[in-house]
Order: C-alpha cells, then sequence, then structure tokens
C-alpha cells in the first residue's frame, strides 16, 4: 500500500504580533493548530472556511511558504522542510498551486507563454527553445487557450483567460497533486463553471490530485471528494463529501451550510436562529475549550473548558464536538 | 402599476472615452423601482451594472458622459445641477457600496461619522444625532452600541464595517437605497448578517436597488430582477418567475452555470462558452449571439429591444418564453 | 525578455502628453547642439580672440560671436555649448552609477526583508546622515579634481535614495502572489530578483532616473560655483554660471547666456519626467 501523496500531522503555524516595545516577549498569532489531513493520488479535497480560519495558511505551509513551528508534513512519505533545498526541489516538480488573482498571479512584464516556460525551466530544466515552445503551445491548448495567446500579456487578456494560464503554468510539469487556492473567487460566475470544469478534467486526465481551498461550499461540493472544515485554525469536521454535506456533525458546518442562500426563491432563507451566527470569525481563539465556543448555540461548560478532539462520527468522518450526538437531525435534502 | 414609479430610468446610455475609443458602458437601459420594492440588478463584469446606478447619482468619473433620464419622484437627476444632487444623495436616495471603507473615514470615529450625516445637514440637533446613532447601530445588529460609537473603522472587521456603512446609509430614513455588491467581500457567515439587516430595513418600507451577480442572495431577498449584459438590461422579471422560468437564454444559461448546495451533483457544471465582451468592443447584433445556445440569423444583424409585456420585459429575438403568452 | 507590450503602451501614452512630447524634441535638440556646436564652430573652447576690445565681448553676430565672450575673450557659445555637453556626461553616467548600485541594493533588501532588510537599510541610513558636501570635497582633495571622480563621487551618494525607493518597491511586490508563484517553481531569491523585481521596478527607476538628473547637473553647477568643480580648460554649465555670476554688472550675456540654457535643459528634463510617470504609471481609467 503506497504512501498518500500528501501527509500532514499536528500540523502548527504562527506568525509573531510585532510588540512595539523592546525587550518584550513577541505574542503569537496562532493561524493553524494541529492539523491533520492526507490526500491520496488522484483525489481530492476540498478545505473550507471563512475569513481568519487559516485555509491560506495551509496552502502556504504545505507549499513551504512559511514554516512551520510544530507537525509535519510529508510529501509521498519523505518529510518536508525549508532547510532542505533539494528535498523541496523535488516536491516542487510535482506540487504546484494556483492562486486568487489572475492578474496578480502572472508578472506583468512577462507574456504568458514566457510565465510558463519558466516553469519549464525551473522545474524540468528545460531550456531549449523548439522542444520549448511545442510543450507550452500544447498546455495553452490543454487548457482551452488558443497557443497564439502566448505572446499576449496578463494585462491584454480577460480573467478567465488569465486564470487559464496560471493554471496552464501549474500544470506543464504534471504535477501529481495542484492546490487551488480560492482559484475561482475573483471570476465571473459562468467563467467559474468554465475553470471549475477544466480542474476536473485535468484531474481526471492526469490522475492529478486536487486540494481545493475555497469559501464556496457549493463550488466544493460539486468538486471535491472530501471535504474539511476549518474554524480559527483548528479541524473541525473532515469526512467524505456526501457525509459532511447531507449530515454535517457540528455546529459550524451547520451554520456554514445553512448560511449560503440558495439560488430558489422557493426555499425561504432558513430559520434566522441557526442561519445568522453572532460575532464574527478572525477574532483570536480562545486560551481554552472548544474554538468555536463564543458563537455556537449549542456551548456549555464542557465546551468553555475541554477543547473536544477529532471523534469518529461515521466512516472517515471526523468532528471536533463535545456533542456531536446530540445534535438535532439534519433536514434531509435541506442542503 | 398605480402608483407612479420612485425611480424611472428611460434609455440610459454611458458611455467613456479612453485613449482606445469610446467605450459604451451602458446602452439604453430602462427600468422602474417602485416604492417599497427590492429590484435586484444582475450582472457580470463589464455588463454596466454598476455605471448605471452611479450615472443616475451623478458618480461616474471625470470621461464619462451620459444620455437619456433618470427621474427620483419625478426630478430628473441626469444633468442636475450640484446643489440639487447633494438634496437627494445621501438624504432620499442612499448608497453602499462593496467596500464598506469607500463610505468611512479612517481617522473619524463611527459615532462622529453617523452623527455628521444628520448634523452637516442640519437635520438633528447633536443629542438627537447621538440617540439616532445609537439606535441606528442597534438597528444593524451591533452589539455594545455605545462603546462602538467611540471605535474607529480600523478596530472594526469586515462585516462590521459594512453593517456601520449600512447604518449610515440609513439615518437619514432615504426612500430608496442603491447597494452595490454589499455582501461579496464578505463571509458567508457575515453576508447573512447583513443580508438581515438588509431585510429588516425594508420591512419599514425602504425600497432597494441591490446590484449583485449572487443569485443566491437575490433569491432571498428581491422582489423583482433585471438581468444585464454587455451594457444591456436583457430582462426583467419577478424573482419567482425567472428562477422558475428564464426567458433570455443567458439568464437561463447563468441559472444553469451556477453551482447549487442542493443538489448532490456530480459531474461538469454547465458553463457558457465563450467571454463577455469587452467593454470597448463594437457589437452588431445582439451581444450575446456569439455564446447563444439558441442563436438565429437576425440575432446578428439586429440588437433586440427590451420588450414589455405583463410582469416581465425581454430583450431577445428567440426568447424561452413569451412572456405576452404566459397564462 | 521582450518588453514590448508595456512599453509600447507607455510610449503611446506618452506622445499623448503634448509637454512631454515638446520637451522631448527640445531636450533632443539641445543635445544635438552641444555634441555639433563646438565640433562647427571655428572657435575653441580656450581660444582668445585677441581682436576684440575690450576682452568681454557682448553677442554680436558680427564679429562672430553668437553669444559673446567671456571676460578672457574666450568664445562663449562654444563654451556653453561644451559645458552642456559636460554637464550633461556628468549627469547622466552618476545617474547611471547610482542607478546600478541602488537598483541592485534596494531590490535585495526589499525582497529579502528581516534582518538582512534591516541591515542593509540603516547602512544606507547611516550614509544619507553623512553631510553630503564634506565627503565630496574630501574626495576632491584626497583625488584631485578629475571628472571621473565628479561623477563618481555624485553617483556614490545619489545611490542612496535610489535604493530607499527601490526598496519600497520590491517589499510591496514581494506580497505579490506573482512572487510566490517564483517562490512555487523553485527559483533562487537572485533569480527572482533579476527577472521578477527589478523589471517590475523598472518603471518608478526611469521615471526617478529622469528627475534625477536635473538634480545632479545642479548639483555638479553648485560645486563648480565653490570652485570645486571641473577643472580647466573643460567647462561645464555651472562653471560658466560661476564664473558669469562674478561679472554679472559689467557683462551681463556672460551670466544670462549659461543660465538660460541650464534653466531650458531642466524644464525640458523635469517635463519628460513626469509625462513618463504618467505614462508608466499603471493606474488609470
Amino acid at each position: 500500500m503506497s504512501d498518500p501523496l500528501l501527509q500532514v500531522k499536528g500540523l502548527g503555524v504562527r506568525f509573531p504580533v510585532r510588540r512595539r516595545r523592546f525587550g518584550a516577549p513577541p505574542q503569537w498569532l496562532t493561524a493553524l493548530d494541529d492539523v491533520h489531513l492526507e490526500i491520496e493520488a488522484g483525489r481530492s479535497l476540498g478545505v473550507v472556511g471563512e475569513s481568519g480560519c487559516g485555509k491560506s495558511t495551509l496552502a502556504r505551509a504545505i507549499l513551504a511558504l512559511v514554516e512551520p513551528h510544530a507537525g509535519e508534513i510529508r510529501w509521498r512519505g519523505a518529510a518536508v522542510r525549508r532547510s532542505d533545498p533539494a528535498g523541496l526541489r523535488r516536491m516542487r516538480r510535482e506540487l504546484q498551486v494556483v492562486f486568487q488573482d489572475p492578474f496578480g498571479s502572472l508578472d506583468p512584464r512577462m507574456s504568458i507563454g514566457e510565465s510558463v516556460a519558466e516553469a519549464l525551466d525551473a522545474l524540468e530544466g528545460l531550456t531549449e527553445s523548439a522542444a520549448v515552445r511545442s510543450r507550452v503551445a500544447a498546455v495553452l491548448e490543454e487548457v482551452g487557450l488558443d497557443p497564439s495567446l502566448a505572446r499576449r500579456y496578463p494585462h491584454e487578456l480577460s480573467g478567465g483567460q488569465c486564470q487559464r494560464a496560471a493554471i496552464a503554468r501549474a500544470t506543464v510539469v504534471r504535477p501529481r497533486l495542484l492546490i487551488c487556492d480560492e482559484a475561482v473567487s475573483a471570476l465571473d460566475v459562468s467563467v467559474q463553471a468554465q475553470i471549475v470544469n477544466l480542474l476536473s478534467a485535468l484531474s481526471v486526465r492526469h490522475g492529478m490530485a486536487l486540494m481545493f481551498i475555497s469559501h464556496n461550499l457549493a463550488v466544493v461540493r460539486h468538486l471535491c471528494d472530501e471535504v474539511l472544515v476549518l474554524y480559527l485554525g483548528h479541524v473541525v469536521e473532515r469526512g467524505p463529501r456526501e457525509s459532511v454535506f447531507s449530515a454535517p456533525r457540528h455546529p459550524y458546518t451547520r451554520a456554514l451550510l445553512a448560511a449560503v442562500p440558495e439560488p430558489d426563491p422557493a426555499s425561504a432563507p432558513a430559520a434566522e436562529p441557526i442561519v445568522v451566527l453572532p460575532g464574527r470569525s478572525g477574532a483570536a481563539p480562545p486560551a481554552r475549550g472548544c474554538v468555536f465556543q463564543a458563537r455556537c448555540p449549542r456551548v456549555d461548560a464542557l465546551c468553555a473548558s475541554q477543547s473536544p478532539s477529532l471523534a469518529e462520527a461515521g466512516p472517515a468522518h471526523v468532528t471536533a464536538c463535545h456533542h456531536w450526538q446530540t445534535l438535532e437531525a439534519w433536514p434531509a435534502g435541506s442542503r | 402599476m398605480t402608483a407612479a414609479p420612485l425611480l424611472s430610468i428611460r434609455d440610459l446610455s454611458v458611455d467613456f472615452v479612453t485613449p482606445r475609443g469610446r467605450v459604451q458602458a451602458v446602452r439604453e437601459a430602462s427600468l422602474d423601482v417602485a416604492s417599497g420594492e427590492c429590484l435586484a440588478v444582475v450582472g457580470e463584469s463589464g455588463s454596466g451594472k454598476s455605471q448605471l446606478f452611479l450615472a443616475c447619482l451623478g458618480l461616474l468619473a471625470a470621461r464619462g458622459a451620459t444620455r437619456g433620464s433618470a427621474r427620483f419622484q419625478g426630478q430628473e437627476l441626469l444633468g442636475a445641477s450640484a446643489a440639487a444632487l447633494n438634496a437627494v444623495r445621501g438624504t432620499r436616495i442612499a448608497m453602499v457600496f462593496q467596500d464598506p471603507m469607500n463610505a468611512l473615514t479612517p481617522h473619524l470615529s463611527i459615532g462622529r461619522q453617523l452623527g455628521e450625516v444628520l448634523l452637516d445637514r442640519g437635520l438633528a440637533s447633536p443629542q438627537e444625532a447621538h440617540e439616532r446613532s445609537l439606535a441606528a447601530l442597534q438597528g444593524v445588529g451591533l452589539a455594545d452600541a455605545e462603546s462602538r460609537l467611540q471605535q474607529y473603522p480600523h478596530e472594526l472587521s469586515g462585516g462590521q464595517r459594512q453593517r456601520v456603512a449600512v447604518a449610515m446609509a440609513l439615518m437619514t430614513r432615504p426612500e430608496l437605497l442603491i447597494a452595490d455588491e454589499p455582501t461579496t467581500a464578505l463571509d458567508v457567515t457575515v453576508q447573512a448578517q447583513v443580508l438581515q439587516v438588509l431585510r429588516r430595513a425594508r420591512r419599514d418600507g425602504l425600497a432597494m436597488v441591490l446590484i449583485t451577480h449572487d443569485l443566491g442572495v437575490v433569491a432571498g431577498i428581491a422582489d423583482r430582477v433585471a438581468i444585464m449584459y454587455a451594457g444591456r438590461i436583457v430582462e426583467i422579471a419577478p424573482v419567482r418567475e425567472l428562477f422558475a422560468a428564464p426567458a433570455h437564454p443567458y439568464a437561463a444559461a447563468l441559472l444553469e452555470a451556477v453551482p447549487r448546495l442542493s443538489e448532490a451533483s456530480v459531474g461538469r457544471l454547465r458553463s457558457i462558452e465563450g467571454q463577455p465582451p469587452t467593454p470597448g468592443e463594437i457589437v452588431q447584433g445582439c451581444a450575446f449571439a456569439p455564446r447563444c445556445p439558441d442563436v438565429a440569423a437576425i440575432c446578428r444583424r439586429e440588437a433586440p429591444a427590451l420588450r414589455p409585456a405583463a410582469t416581465r420585459a425581454v430583450a431577445c429575438h428567440v426568447p424561452r418564453i413569451r412572456p405576452d403568452r404566459e397564462s | 525578455m521582450s518588453e514590448g507590450g508595456l512599453w509600447s503602451e507607455a510610449g503611446r501614452r506618452l506622445r499623448t502628453n503634448r509637454a512631454a512630447v515638446v520637451a522631448g524634441g527640445a531636450l533632443v535638440l539641445l543635445v544635438l547642439a552641444s555634441l555639433l556646436a563646438p565640433l562647427a564652430s571655428r572657435h575653441a573652447i580656450d581660444q582668445v580672440d585677441w581682436t576684440l576690445s575690450p576682452l568681454a565681448s557682448p553677442p554680436s553676430l558680427a564679429n562672430g560671436h553668437w553669444f559673446g565672450t567671456d571676460s578672457n575673450g574666450r568664445d562663449l557659445f562654444v563654451r556653453v555649448w561644451s559645458g552642456t555637453q559636460v554637464s550633461l556626461l556628468v549627469a547622466v553616467l552618476a545617474t547611471l552609477v547610482s542607478l546600478a548600485i541602488g537598483v541592485a541594493w534596494g531590490a535585495t533588501a526589499g525582497y529579502l526583508g528581516g534582518r538582512v532588510d534591516d541591515w542593509m537599510m540603516r547602512f544606507v541610513d547611516v550614509l544619507y546622515a553623512l553631510p553630503y558636501m564634506f565627503f565630496v570635497i574630501i574626495l576632491t582633495v584626497v583625488f584631485g579634481r578629475s571628472l571621473w571622480l565628479i561623477f563618481l563621487a555624485i553617483g556614490a551618494v545619489g545611490w542612496l535614495t535610489m535604493a530607499r525607493i527601490v526598496r519600497g518597491q520590491a517589499l510591496a511586490l514581494r506580497q505579490r502572489e506573482f512572487v510566490a508563484a517564483a517562490i512555487t517553481l523553485g527559483l533562487p531569491a537572485h533569480r527572482i530578483i533579476a527577472r521578477h523585481i527589478v523589471p517590475n521596478v523598472l518603471g518608478t527607476v526611469v521615471v526617478y532616473a529622469t528627475l534625477t538628473v536635473p538634480q545632479v547637473i545642479l548639483f555638479e553647477s553648485f560645486l563648480s560655483f565653490l570652485g570645486l568643480g571641473v577643472q580647466e580648460p573643460l567647462t561645464s554649465l555651472g562653471r560658466l554660471v560661476a564664473e558669469g555670476a562674478l561679472e554679472m554688472e559689467t557683462a551681463p550675456w556672460q551670466l544670462l547666456v549659461p543660465s538660460a540654457v541650464l534653466a531650458l535643459l531642466l524644464l525640458c528634463l523635469n517635463f519628460l519626467g513626469d509625462g513618463l510617470r504618467d505614462a508608466l504609471d499603471p493606474r488609470t481609467d
């Protein structure tokens, strides 16, 4: 049984919050705390959460753009460390990323052909111009762009076209895992659908695994086999798509699902006490107890004093809630 | 409709002069907003939905020119003097933007900014202004309103700032609120809070124009929907009718392209081929023709006009539903 | 690396700016004059015309001295254009030196950030605090007043501001997603700085450089005024102004002519620099 492509265990990432006083100990903002996840070859994992949940930090930690202070990341069984440049280079050849801003993720001073060629040069060492040209043309066609657009600059293209170019750059070396960090969030609805379809097609065609980070639950439901829900840097629920979406076992997941406005006027907005969570995410996590206690409708003394560990609520489905067994039945077919 | 509409826009066009030539952002748009109703205006980038209402309020960037008419309670807004516009803007018509920092000044406290809305226009005494500011913050669901008044915008989160922006807009008890993508930048749970605030405001008789690209938001709050494409209004219909049976192929395609949480759908999303025309592109015939699954020969020659019929209006030569034949 | 797209876009925008176009044209004429006039003229820059009495004579077409002569009887026309040549040479070379050092320093500091950035910029701050004049004077005293030394000295101090500006830009660029994308491609820092940071600061750098050139010319003029500028027989606009100022009451043309040329030169450079800044600024509606 081969190792899963990506294994994340007990990952913790924190950032210093600068204190202006000399000699005072640094304060830390914990972006991620004790995160576990695994992605097998060819599978897709959706990571959902709101602002401040740490999903982008998770992507950056996996890509070795930030240094974790705890836990480990294993790529195909081998530990990933920022201090090991050779290992990183091997990993980067197989693990690539598409970012949120289609215009921002491409160098405005390079044509998109040059951006893609740079990937070939950096990751495969391919510099021979004829070979590079043909690979670039091939990958541009594969993502639905006319190869003649290789000479264009990002500002001459639309958002959707730029995002396709970014996908071309990321996939030209045939990575085993593609991380999509809010890759469709900045696109129009009709273009979003095109890009989601493209990612799905590429994944199937090349056996490429996907880690799809998004706040858009509907897209995640569409695209991903498994879902991971983050809240203030903690995993609150994780499981297979159907299991999580049709029978969510954490109050936050439920609130999240209920809050998504459905494009169907026949379905009235869900009963307001469930939908509308008080307060906001992005506040600092509490010192003790469950990370969701400040906004949870089910909070009690146990929640305030003890942080729940991940409990198995179903096959491959875990939740971090003390009271998951006593939550009301989730109305069947409502989401 | 027996009562006169609150806002009546007729054949409004917005042109921009750019170094690359003339760009038509809005082409002959016509619509009405009735008193107390919520009209959602839906479109993607380049549809002109924001420009249309910025033009009505005289807020267009320097190189924009408008033609046509926009009447608010019978008073013509286009080409009105700055004084006339100022009497209407911020008092009878209020606006909320996507970025709340468009409304909030970073260096003034919340209380000061809320109060200024009334004090600057001599609409209340300082004592009254303070009370109404407090009530406004409570009205948008911000806890601990008294201390919020002392805070500065940077101390609040995005969602809280947007709620303050809404509170500010409602201070003068306007008759019409124009909200341009008010929840687009917010988390979904925070969006639910802000939408709740807007729904509550509507119960007091506020009419609203909600500019958005999110069909889910539209379904939850709007009475009628206007769909815009490439600067033109292509369909106007009551919300339920539009979602149940869209007439314009673009509206239909948009509804199909939206991924829905409720469907355990796997497989391809129904996307629309191609992309919308860039704002400067000269378009012959219907702008949606290159992407339309139902395109006919006439579509490429002649741009369809918006034909009103019963409760709906469609601008299409080959609509899926003929509005005048609706039972 | 082809930059066609963005630079030609900027060029087009620049051409629509009339002030910049006129200034650019005038600048070209001035440069041509400074190069060709000394060659075309039959006077040499240090040749004394003994036929004149007094030696200092006002501009006249009759005696062939179109700008007049200075107090030593030397033709001012040829001296002014030679001086312009020298001023421009010093300014351009000094700016290039400060550009080269400043961009490299600033881009590296801004991109690497953290401690490296702190120390590199602290070094800049310390140098900034040194009295500039003092430094140049010491250099000229120790190494003599050669042309090369002048522009080295000016360039060596001018890079400080360029470094600060570039470092600020680099810090902002570092946050952009295309830099993160380059890191995930495994590109080493020096390649990222060279291929992604520097090309994206060039817009600001070009603008700043065109605005630095007039500053350098003025500074060199100031040095000349103090008697520390270029040595005989070479002359610069600054020297001419300095010399002319002494004769202001008796022979005003000796001050007016070089001053006018200097002012015209500075005006053209400033207009052009402004035009370039507007053209290269992507934030247009």
